[in-house]
């Protein structure tokens, strides 16, 4: 397979696992609003914000509505929904031949939808008309439009590399967001600061479990008690749930695998050391250990590792030196 | 005109009582109709279809139109436009009412463009060898090297097989009398195979009925023709040779045509990152290493595939591509320097290149074509600038054009300024009316004047075969409202 095919697949994967995430992030608290005090308002969003890698280009001026629409429709920015819907479709068309007509159609369709110019026109009008409504409709859409495509893919298109490629595309990209997701909830789940406890921290844990899909997996393991290691333990280390980091990096390291298979060979001793390791990491630990040796520590190191891994698979798939294709 | 509009109403009425809904005000003026014979009558080859649009309510028609607009543009089949925002992308215009082209007719063309083809290779081969035509003075020598697209790098070297040209889109009209004549040839680069292929996909959907009432010629066969074709041409005839299709990239107007035809044909497509040569090798970079590349079935322009040897600011290209081709290591289809043969000076020759090869008279003529290098001939020309179409010889698409009747004073004294500066670069046609045909528009059915752009293919034993030839081609409307 091409390394510039690689290359495309594996970030328009990465750029549709952000558009959902963002997605439903947004509307799980825009939902949240509706049940909030004056003052949770700012620590919420500021926590979204957060949980998205504190974008530049995105700025909150107290005015969650305003926050939502640029983090949904500001054109230019890698942040926002539609600006991630653009580039994941716009890698796609550099490799239209690799993918299948109807992972194409549903992924151009979705586009063509999101970026019609009566779509910014509509959406500004309404925003106009009735200042304190949000783009509901909207972000459901785009969460259906990415889960069909997901589908689409899997059972249209060949899973051999470039599959393989899209996989890793995809958990990088959740492992990455979950971890961040974790991190940014930080004080509301394991920081045992009374005065920030008011009664309705359930809210706020129902809300971190719902941005990853989680809440009726969750309850089905731990019955709908919610306790924050136990929150955590699901998160980080369920086995079994598709948005925990333990699932997503066993499944990244699985698509690393099977492209090694294809493609690797000898090369890619370091690149399977280093997601090996994370993978056993996080299949062989238990949530007391991670909590006595520091949580937000453990995060930064699983992101660490994540950014390895990316760095590493470049520079074994990608972007190597012609000398050492040679050689080998 | 009108009363014989009449004629037509009135004897479709008589005929089979039809109503042919939206074609009331269809009008035929001098230039031959595709429809409709000069006194109104429908051309009997048109009967199966106008029957079957005119059972269709009229608001059928147009959700048919759109559902295969909406069609296109799900799948992307676009192209870009270029001097707009970055990335304008539009669908293909297409016209629901299918062009009838009747076998007899499409014999001939079949026959003329497989002698024209053949022709032409031959003479590039001849040009960048022994040069016997120009030794012999059918075509003059300064034409030739004066072209901008003669490489001389080409002379002297073994092309695979001695095919020079392997694809080729070659542009037909219909003069007043109906006959076909050829009106540029594409040898380079020529797009548009793709739009026909999935033009014709949409209409079997739309119109199933029609392909079983009329027994339509299969085009489908294209792509894998191709790709035998670019198998065959594999240095040494290796024989599992490594084919790419090189495109300049996701922005070029015709990248859907690239990916659709890698696609088609289960070949890679590759930018020019995306190989590299070595020690005279061409390459390209895979995630399991450096892969050696065999054939390119290339849609990148002479002056921009190395920079090396070509346009040095060239980005599209591969650094060393030429060498690794003059040492036979990589197959380029088609070859480089093939644009001399459609150049539009050399075009007034093709009649006599066709004679001195082949021994045969053209079946397919030539337009009338004054060349400006010859003073005589000049001089008539900028006598009648006004009934002209002067072109630039190695412009294509309409670039570089003047076309008498519709331009100004000024622009026709910019014109023969240019011409007086620079004859070579220019020959003059007398305008001439294209064919005509009714096309879908928004309330109704209008004339367009339409060309012809067949896709002939190569076949395996070394020129094309008849009966594969694709049959329907693409509509251009040259906007006449």
């Amino acid at each position: 397979m091409l390394s510039r095919v690689a290359d495309s697949l594996y970030w328009m994967s990465r750029y549709l696992e952000r558009a959902e995430h963002t997605t439903r992030l947004l509307d799980v608290n825009l939902n949240l609003m509706l049940d909030e005090s004056a003052n949770s308002a700012e620590r919420r969003w500021q926590r979204v914000l957060q949980s998205l890698g504190s974008p530049k280009d995105v700025t909150w001026d107290r005015d969650p509505f305003a926050l939502t629409r640029q983090l949904t429709f500001a054109a230019h920015s890698q942040s926002s929904v539609l600006g991630c819907i653009v580039a994941a479709r716009e890698n796609a068309r550099h490799v239209r031949e690799q993918i299948s007509t109807e992972m194409w159609q549903r992924l151009n369709s979705l586009y063509l939808q999101v970026t019609r110019p009566e779509m910014q026109s509509d959406m500004h009008a309404e925003a106009l008309l009735r200042e304190h409504e949000a783009p509901t409709e909207f972000l459901s859409q785009v969460m259906e439009a990415v889960h069909q495509f997901q589908g689409v893919t899997d059972s249209t298109m060949s899973h051999g590399e470039g599959w393989q490629f899209i996989q890793v595309g995809r958990y990088m990209e959740r492992a990455s967001a979950t971890a961040m997701l974790l991190e940014s909830y930080q004080d509301e789940l394991w920081r045992e600061h009374e005065h920030l406890r008011d009664g309705n921290e359930f809210l706020e844990w129902m809300g971190l479990l719902r941005s990853a899909t989680a809440f009726e997996a969750y309850c089905k393991v731990y019955t709908a008690d919610l306790a924050p290691e136990w929150i955590l333990e699901f998160l980080l280390l369920d086995a079994d749930f598709p948005h925990s980091l333990r699932f997503s990096i066993n499944s990244m390291q699985h698509a690393l695998e099977a492209v090694e298979h294809v493609s690797g060979g000898a090369r890619s001793d370091k690149l399977s050391r280093i997601s090996g390791r994370l993978s056993a990491t996080l299949s062989y630990s238990s949530v007391e250990e991670i909590m006595s040796g520091g949580i937000v520590k453990y995060l930064h190191q699983v992101q660490k590792h994540c950014a390895e891994i990316h760095k590493a698979i470049y520079e074994l798939y990608i972007d190597y030196s012609v000398q050492s294709a040679l050689a080998g | 005109m009108l009363c014989e509009c009449d004629a037509i109403l009135t004897s479709l009425m008589a005929s089979d009582d039809a109503q042919y809904p939206g074609l009331e005000n269809y009008q035929l003026d001098h230039a031959y109709d595709e429809m409709f014979d000069p006194a109104g009558q429908l051309h009997e080859h048109y009967l199966p279809l106008m029957n079957h649009f005119s059972s269709l309510p009229k608001e059928d028609l147009q959700r048919k139109k759109q559902a295969a607009d909406l069609s296109f543009l799900n799948q992307g089949i676009t192209f870009t436009v270029y001097g707009r925002d970055e990335g304008t992308e539009r669908i293909f215009p297409y016209d629901l009412l299918p062009r009838v082209i009747t076998a007899r007719e499409w014999d001939r063309v079949e026959t003329g463009l497989k002698q024209r083809i053949t022709a032409l290779n031959l003479f590039l081969k001849d040009i960048y060898n022994e040069g016997r035509i120009l030794k012999d003075n059918i075509v003059p020598r300064e034409l030739v090297y004066s072209c901008k697209q003669f490489r001389r790098h080409m002379i002297g070297l073994n092309v695979p097989r001695n095919v020079y040209i392997a694809v080729v889109g070659t542009d037909l009209i219909r003069l007043e009398s109906g006959e076909f004549v050829v009106l540029e040839d594409n040898l380079r680069v020529p797009s548009g195979v793709s739009y026909m292929l999935t033009n014709r996909r949409v209409m079997k959907r739309i119109f199933p009925q029609l392909f079983r009432s009329y027994n339509v010629r299969p085009i489908e066969q294209y792509p894998p023709l191709l790709l035998a074709t670019l198998r065959s041409l594999a240095p040494d005839r290796r024989p599992e040779p490594n084919i790419v299709l090189l495109s300049p990239g996701g922005f070029n107007s015709a990248y859907y045509e690239h990916a659709y035809l890698a696609r088609q044909m289960g070949i890679e497509l590759v930018e020019g990152r995306d190989l590299s040569t070595h020690d005279n090798v061409v390459y390209m970079r895979t995630t399991s290493g450096l892969r050696r590349v065999d054939v390119i079935y290339r849609r990148v322009d002479d002056d921009f595939i190395d920079p090396l040897s070509f346009r040095a600011d060239s980005m599209l290209g591969v650094s060393g591509l030429f060498n690794a081709y003059r040492a036979g290591n990589v197959t380029l289809a088609n070859a480089f320097g093939t644009g001399v043969a459609d150049d539009k000076a050399i075009y007034a020759w093709v009649p006599s290149i066709i004679k001195y090869y082949l021994g045969e008279d053209p079946i397919l003529p030539n337009v009338k074509t004054y060349l400006m290098s010859e003073p005589k001939e000049r001089d008539h020309v900028l006598q009648n600038l006004e009934k002209m179409v002067v072109k630039a010889v190695g412009e294509s698409g309409g670039y570089g054009m003047l076309i008498g009747p519709q331009s100004t004073a000024a622009q026709r004294a910019d014109f023969a300024d240019k011409i007086k500066s620079d004859p070579r670069n220019y020959i003059a046609q007398p305008t001439i009316n294209f064919s005509r045909a009714p096309c879908l528009v928004d309330d109704g059915f209008q004339a367009r004047h339409v060309d012809l752009r067949p896709y002939p293919g190569r076949a395996q034993e070394g020129i094309a075969r008849g009966q594969q030839f694709p049959r329907r081609r693409q509509q251009r409307h040259l906007g006449l409202k």
